[in-house]
């Protein structure tokens, strides 16, 4: 992108969770449900003396996208680092599911998560583990109808729990500037030492699970520019392409097999992974 | 953490409910919801304890001349400074005035 282009373009990136939701929907079909004036607090965070939000960071949005019924769920990536607690997380399992329902009944509605997130709310432990798996099996339910979408624009990313939602998705659109992995690069440099992984190397964080790297391992379906148009375009194509014959997540196995093969003697270079996920996934 | 509670006099009932800003570091979200005409209610939670009196001071500079619409505003801090949460109750009102308010 150019500095013309730049200067002319709608960030996604810098959009909040309410405005991502917005911009996503048609325009004027937005309309927000267990908005934050119905209060919903975490119950947990307050006992801890910390500040609640009153969407507990998640936008529940219904609306239409290209004319079709659509949920968009969008996490605040600026409150809590994103975190997934009891009930942002119910929010979130809570509108998949009620778009399985209207599924059943004949009324195609399709899901789209925007992704800003670092998993769980260590806060609230076991509550928003429960609620990630809960998001989990609604994804895999509706996929069946239609395909979920996920995005990950950055600057938080994806990680965590919610990694694996992501990896669940029928499809993952990312920008360069989104990371996506199970571990964050701070955690595993923690369990596994600085040798194994620097936390402060950006460019290698960026150069193994940025959103270059994981749309040509695989791991994403497309990079767009933080754009917003380019964003929805891309939502918009991958919703037109219908549930996909093959989930990734169907793949584990040639997955699987690629890491297999990783050699763990030496750190791996951004083209090492790409190449092995090459060989075992084309 | 610490909770506030302010009340001032207001003008009529504002338009519409609304919210702006998001509960990140030195930012706040201010919700605004229509009051009754007259009175303003601010409640505050903040990450930062023991500024009543900055807060007291501020909310009387921008409710104290007592023509702004009532309403019920809730306050979710996380270290804003005063601009900041000038700014974002000011949006607020903005935002209630012109759209009716969302969402």
């Amino acid at each position: 992108m150019n500095i013309e282009n730049l200067l002319k373009r709608d960030s996604f990136i810098e959009r909040g969770a309410r405005s991502r939701a917005q911009a996503l929907l048609d325009p004027g079909t937005f309309r927000e449900l267990a908005g934050p004036f119905a209060r919903l607090h975490s119950p947990w965070l307050a006992m801890q003396h910390l500040v609640t939000q009153a969407d507990d960071g998640v936008v529940v949005a219904k609306g239409k996208l290209a004319g079709l019924p659509t949920v968009v769920l969008a996490i605040e990536g600026a409150f809590q680092g994103g975190s997934m607690g009891e009930i942002g997380a119910a929010k979130i399992a809570g509108a998949l599911e009620l778009a399985l329902r209207d599924n059943e009944r004949g009324i195609p509605t399709q899901a789209a998560i925007v992704f800003e997130t670092g998993g769980v709310r260590l806060q609230e432990a076991n509550l928003g583990l429960a609620g990630i798996a809960e998001i989990q099996s609604a994804i895999v339910a509706l996929r069946r109808h239609r395909p979920v979408i996920g995005i990950s624009a950055g600057t938080v990313g994806c990680y965590g729990g919610m990694s694996i939602a992501a990896g669940l998705c029928s499809y993952f659109v990312m920008t360069r500037e989104a990371r996506l992995g199970l571990n964050g690069p701070q955690v595993i440099e923690q369990e596994a030492g600085v040798a194994e992984f620097d936390a402060r190397q950006r460019a290698l964080i960026w150069g193994l699970t940025g959103g270059e790297q994981r749309t040509a391992t695989h791991l994403a379906d497309a990079c767009v520019d933080d754009d917003t148009a380019a964003v929805r375009a891309s939502v918009i194509d991958f919703f037109a392409r219908g549930v996909p014959a093959v989930h990734r997540s169907d793949r584990a196995a040639d997955f699987l097999a690629c890491l297999e093969r990783v050699d763990t003697d030496r750190q791996a270079t951004a083209q090492d992974v790409r190449e092995l996920y090459a060989k075992g996934l084309e | 953490m610490e909770r506030l509670e302010y009340e001032f006099a207001a003008g009529q009932s504002a338009l519409g409910r609304t919210v702006s800003g998001v509960v990140s570091s030195g930012d706040l979200e201010v919700l605004l919801e229509p009051a009754t005409a007259g009175r303003t209610k601010v409640s505050v939670q903040t990450s930062v304890d023991g500024y009543g009196a900055t807060w007291k001071a501020l909310l009387e500079r921008v409710f104290g001349a007592g023509d702004l619409p009532a309403a019920r505003i809730e306050i979710n801090d996380n270290g804003a400074t005063p601009g900041v949460v000038r700014m974002r109750i000011e949006q607020a009102y903005e935002q209630a005035a012109n759209n009716g308010g969302t969402p």
